[in-house]
């Protein structure tokens, strides 16, 4: 097997009073797009921070090809930090242009600017950006070294779904030029859209990692049914189905839908409101740790 | 009501706990009243000043002597004597003996009035007269405004630009590349260093025009003084940025160091008479050198060998300071 461009061993991070990564191990291969997914506070922007060669790491390594994070790490790899500020009073390309002047090799502003649909927005001021505006500034300043790694830590946070969904179409054009891209997010669906492999951390550890269609296949049947929580009456909690409870709904998980739903219908369960539908991420989080993802 | 204590107590608790910023709150002020106290403390001040021949003075070896309001220097021997009568930095020189001697600068109005008082204390003293122009104040007072413009855009221009790329996370984003500390402080310097010195310039021609400015000396060596002064005050912004993340501490460390360099080195008034402790403090300050050798090239045309001791101790400072700068320097908060 070839060498990971990326590579975790073992990776530990104390602050005073709180472990944020609590022995973290995990591989991407080259051109993959890797997803680290949690809540708010497993643990991600710590270990991408880490990763990126921002923190260092309480112990542990991290390895780029294979080799200790070094000069050459720096010239090929992409950074977009959750919260980035740019100079005041420069422009959208005297921006770029900056940070391309920090590298040896790259690509033209304008191709950079192109790549992100941002040539009509070149001569305006940066702090007059919307936020999905800056968020595609922040990309380019991130690919204007034309990285082999990028990393985006939560990089749609705080976006609207519009600016969202371009925003993902744009890391889809980059992921389809072979680069490799290591994400974190607490959307799981912009994890499915994007990613060839998650890992799903909490309170500092991996709980599960692969690709995601084949961990929702290994942790769901084929679907699930949602009911409001009030409308799930104590008496059902004894009948032979498996279900989770979420903090306004029960979530029941059943590979023989007839069965279930006759088995609910004869325990008088109102299905009124009943929603069927398949697993997502989300759904695997709340299996894997009896918590939601945003709560 | 309780919205608006919420927000004072609040605020009132963000200060506190931000010790650095109370302390220099407290520190500054204390500082500048001490120090001011000690320099402009103390008795009346003389009227007249009297250079005599000699050192030390014997106040027994003539009656003028015991004039009162008047401060009596000692002056090594008649040739640098002569040299502050011209320049009407003393009001008169004298030179006990069978007869005095004393010579006056027939331009200065003071000398006129010493004079008097001299010939009433003691009628054979000999004149013999001397003359020379003043240095106006204005032009005494032009190279230190110059010198205080340059500190305090140093000083605040980089350690306040610094401090805020720190906090908005501009630095960290920067670390994030193949940048290093020395590069990214190097390019500090200098994009510091070529704005002051248009400034310095521009002012200095425009300024210098309007006020009808002579200037005495090699203007290279203006520039290699104008070059070295402001790498001196960039280095010590970069110091006072390198590391601290709080703005109040920063702002109170600038002050402290902007207050005493302004009063102390002399833009305004000589500190020449003030106690020794506050002139050794003063020449510490590399404001006082720098005027102090801008001062002697612009106004007596001294050369490169004169003022070689201030660029070498303005030099000095720059490296120390820049070294300790980038070895202390903080990408994130």
């Amino acid at each position: 097997m070839s060498t990971p461009i990326l590579e975790v061993r073992t990776l530990v991070k104390h602050y005073p009073g709180v472990t944020a990564v609590d022995g973290v191990s995990f591989a991407v291969p080259e051109g993959m797009c890797f997803g680290l997914l949690g809540p708010n506070g497993a643990g991600k922007t710590t270990t991408i921070e880490i990763m990126e060669g921002i923190l260092p790491p309480t112990s542990g390594e991290v390895r780029y090809r294979g080799e200790p994070l070094n000069a050459r790490f720096r010239e090929e790899a992409g950074i977009l930090f959750q919260a980035t500020a740019l100079q005041n009073f420069l422009t959208v390309h005297q921006s770029v242009a900056m940070f391309r002047g920090l590298y040896g090799r790259g690509l033209d502003v304008e191709e950079v600017l192109r790549l992100c649909s941002l040539e009509k927005l070149a001569h305006r001021d940066n702090r007059k950006l919307s936020g999905g505006q800056r968020q595609r500034l922040l990309l380019a300043v991130a690919l204007v070294n034309d990285p082999a790694v990028l990393f985006l830590d939560e990089p749609t946070t705080g976006l609207d779904p519009q600016a969202r969904r371009n925003f993902w179409e744009l890391v889809r054009s980059i992921k389809a030029q072979g680069k490799t891209i290591l994400l974190t997010t607490h959307y799981m669906e912009e994890a499915e859209m994007l990613c060839d492999e998650i890992a799903i951390m909490d309170r500092g550890r991996l709980i599960a990692q692969g690709p995601p269609e084949r961990l929702l296949r290994e942790h769901f049947a084929e679907v699930l049914l949602e009911l409001p929580r009030a409308e799930f009456p104590e008496s059902a909690r004894q009948l032979p189905i498996e279900f989770i409870e979420a903090s306004d709904r029960v979530e029941i998980t059943t590979d023989d839908l007839d069965a279930t739903l006759r088995t609910l219908i004869e325990a008088h369960v109102p299905l009124r409101n009943l929603r069927i539908r398949p697993a997502n991420l989300e759904d695997l989080f709340l299996e894997l740790t009896g918590r939601e993802l945003r709560s | 009501m309780r919205r608006l204590f919420a927000v004072w107590h609040a605020r009132n608790l963000e200060f506190l706990r931000d010790r650095g910023a109370l302390l220099f709150t407290l520190i500054l002020p204390l500082s500048i009243i001490v120090g001011m106290g000690f320099i402009f403390g103390g008795p009346p001040r003389p009227l007249f000043k009297v250079g005599v021949v000699g050192a030390p003075v014997n106040t027994l070896a003539d009656p003028f002597l015991h004039e009162r309001y008047t401060q009596f220097v000692p002056v090594e021997n008649i040739v640098a004597g002569l040299k502050e009568v011209r320049r009407q930095r003393i009001d008169l020189l004298f030179a006990p003996g069978d007869p005095p001697r004393y010579w006056v600068n027939t331009d200065s109005p003071k000398g006129y009035v010493i004079e008097k008082l001299l010939l009433a204390a003691d009628p054979q003293a000999h004149r013999l007269p001397v003359t020379g122009k003043a240095v106006r104040y204005i032009d005494w007072l032009f190279p230190g405004i110059l010198a205080m413009n340059l500190m305090f855009s140093c000083l605040f221009g980089v350690g306040y630009v610094v401090l805020q790329y720190r906090q908005s996370g501009f630095l960290k984003r920067l670390h994030a590349t193949p940048l290093t500390a020395f590069e990214f402080l190097t390019a500090q310097v200098f994009s510091r260093l070529s704005i002051i010195v248009f400034i310095t310039v521009a002012l200095y021609l425009g300024v210098g025009t309007l006020i009808g400015f002579h200037n005495s000396g090699n203007v290279a060596l203006l520039l290699l003084l104008l070059v070295l002064g402001s790498l001196s005050m960039i280095a010590l912004g970069l110091t006072i940025a390198a590391r601290f993340t709080s703005q109040e501490l920063v702002n109170g460390l600038l002050n402290l160091l902007t207050w005493p360099m302004m009063l102390l080195s002399g833009v305004w008034f000589s500190l020449a008479g003030s106690p020794r402790w506050v002139r050794w403090i003063a020449d510490a300050l590399p404001l006082t050198q720098l005027l102090h050798a801008a001062r002697a090239v612009m106004l007596y045309g001294a050369g490169l060998q004169q003022i070689a001791p201030n660029l070498l101790y303005l030099a000095a400072v720059t490296l120390v300071f820049l070294a300790f700068g980038a070895w202390s320097f903080k990408w994130r908060i």
